[in-house]
């Protein structure tokens, strides 16, 4: 029934799938822009909330912005606020999270208790709480979302850290006189690394979902800024009149998101092969 | 396993401590005066320094903690500076709604994860099985505030079968049930899948089909029961989803629950009520994990000698 060699194939192509999404919303992002006829922000008063046409391919918005313009805007954003959190998130969890494992005692302590304050927040809700006090930014939200997000990081290095310790080899360069910092650098950061890399691939797909939930809500990305959230918050008030202002917007996180889902969890099984049943 | 129980709570004490620390630096960390920012710029000195002292705010910051955490202790978070209203009540009068939601929310995610989960682990490998894969990975990457918005545009504006927003009737649960359920769903239906794979693979599923027993029943009464523990698990983790899902779920849909205060508070800048909001969620949180753990412990019960 497990036979690995039947699901195996599938999962390849999920990934594949997966890259290609990803890979084209990323030249879309860098060079949609500049080929595009109509600028973001230029309004169209006259044509506001104009369906899909020949001339706006995705229609017009609430104030006569076309909105396909918009939506390959908005994909810089989400690029910018994916790579930033994963990059900044990525590093100081996995630094925390190795020197806790290696150092134990007081270092493993606070960062653990740190951990364990931070994870009794359930998902966005201390982002919000943040962004609240601090006010609605790309900045702030940037700042939020790497707040919640090296967390995850640093309790996945932590343990992985806390096993390749007792390996041999850690122990052989201890013993030759290797200081903390070359062991943890060059024989126990990258026995994590593998596991990092899914996590950061599915963490791309989290902050990019997480800035589009907190700019639906107005705590994100302010206009006239394009944002796929900010633009669904716009949306919002013409279901009944302009579906078309949700639609696009929507598929475009959707897609994203499924695109690196996708890759994040090619990539785990190629990690692990125990996982491929 | 009153040992495990004592354990499990001792543990839970100073996270509980920490979570209340950081909802109350919260207020202090609004850049410039916090007074300020809640009246907006237009407020008179007189005004602020009332707001103030109410709040107060004048007080050495040792002294706002104590009395922050002692007025936890006797359920006293304060007043709103938007309705007047204790934060205790509005929480309390809104608190029905969300608990509503939830429970619909996760009832809708069960009928439709374990279904699907244990069919494409019957049939893994297939194309059956790659199908509800891909499904509950679509449902992964679906966001709440794109699914819950296409589903009134299709089943409200369109069909006219359902009322957009407002709670009242089973009908204006509906939408929202499965905006937020659907997401938990494709998580669950992961996980039902996973666990019930490894079942399938062990010797007494082997065991019990060579004594006759029918595949379904093999399936369904030997595998399934012993894969409901990780099955549980997830489902409690989920919760808080359910959580962070319901704000912007009940955003959406103008239900009237803990997340849309919260919302509306942030709004209106009133960061006591918003205080309050944060650490009701985060407890509940805390509270429903510590609650999952136990059952844990109670059906496996190696976990407890670990």
């Amino acid at each position: 029934m497990n036979d690995g060699v039947r699901t195996r194939r599938p999962q390849r192509t999920l990934l594949w799938i997966g890259a290609s999404i990803v890979a084209l919303t990323a030249v879309a992002a860098i060079a949609g822009p500049l080929l595009m006829p109509y600028d973001p922000a230029s309004q169209e008063l006259a044509l506001r909330l104009e369906g899909p046409s020949g001339t706006h391919l995705f229609g017009l918005d609430e104030l006569g912005r076309d909105i396909l313009a918009r939506v390959l805007a908005g994909a810089r954003i989400s690029f910018l606020v994916g790579l930033t959190v994963v990059s900044f998130s990525a590093f100081i969890g996995t630094m925390l999270g190795a020197m806790a494992a290696y150092f134990g005692g007081v270092v493993d302590d606070l960062v653990s208790r740190v951990v364990d304050v931070l994870l009794a927040f359930p998902g966005l809700l201390l982002a919000i709480a943040l962004v609240a006090v601090l006010g609605p930014s790309l900045g702030n939200v940037l700042f939020a979302l790497t707040i919640i997000g090296w967390v995850g990081y640093a309790r996945l290095v932590r343990g992985q850290v806390l096993r390749a310790r007792e390996f041999e080899y850690v122990q052989a360069a201890r013993a030759l006189g290797a200081g903390a910092g070359r062991v943890l650098w060059r024989h126990l950061i990258p026995t994590a690394l593998p596991a990092v890399v899914v996590q950061a691939t599915l963490g791309m797909a989290g902050a990019i979902i997480s800035e589009a939930a907190l700019s639906f809500l107005g705590l994100g990305v302010q206009p006239p800024t394009p944002s796929w959230g900010t633009m669904l918050n716009g949306g919002r008030a013409h279901l009944l009149d302009a579906p078309h202002l949700t639609l696009f917007p929507g598929l475009a996180i959707a897609l994203l998101v499924l695109g690196f889902n996708f890759v994040g969890d090619g990539l785990r099984d190629l990690a692990d092969p125990r996982e491929q049943r | 396993m009153f040992r495990f129980v004592l354990r499990r709570l001792t543990l839970t004490v100073p996270v509980l401590i920490g979570v209340s620390t950081l909802v109350f630096l919260l207020i202090h960390l609004i850049p410039g005066d916090p007074v300020q920012a809640m009246l907006g710029d237009s407020a008179s000195p007189q005004d602020i320094d009332t707001l103030r002292e109410r709040l107060g705010l004048n007080r050495p910051l040792y002294v706002q903690y104590a009395s922050f955490m002692n007025g936890i202790v006797r359920g006293d978070l304060g007043t709103s500076i938007r309705t007047n209203q204790t934060v205790t009540s509005a929480i309390a009068e809104r608190m029905p709604a969300t608990a509503e939601l939830a429970a619909a929310s996760m009832t809708v995610a069960i009928l439709i994860a374990i279904p699907l989960g244990i069919l494409a682990a019957v049939r893994a490998g297939t194309s059956v099985d790659h199908v509800a894969t891909t499904l509950a990975l679509l449902g992964i990457s679906m966001p709440t505030f794109w699914l819950g918005p296409l589903l009134a545009i299709v089943f409200s504006v369109s069909l006219g079968w359902l009322p957009v927003s407002g709670r009242g009737t089973l009908a204006h649960l509906v939408l929202p049930a499965i905006t937020l359920g659907a997401p938990l769903a494709a998580g669950l239906a992961r996980m039902t899948r996973a666990s019930l794979i490894e079942e399938l693979g062990e010797l007494y599923v082997l065991a019990a089909r060579a004594r006759g027993v029918s595949r379904v029943r093999a399936v369904l009464k030997h595998a399934f029961r012993n894969s409901l523990i990780p099955i549980v698990t997830v489902l409690g983790l989920q919760f808080g989803a359910v959580l962070t899902g319901a704000v912007i779920t009940e955003t959406i849909f103008a239900w009237p629950g803990i997340g849309r205060l919260l919302i509306q508070s942030i709004s209106a800048r009133d960061y006591p009520a918003v205080q309050g909001c944060i650490l009701l969620i985060a407890v509940t949180y805390v509270s429903v994990n510590l609650l999952v753990d136990l059952a844990y412990g109670f059906l496996d019960p190696r976990i407890r000698y670990e």
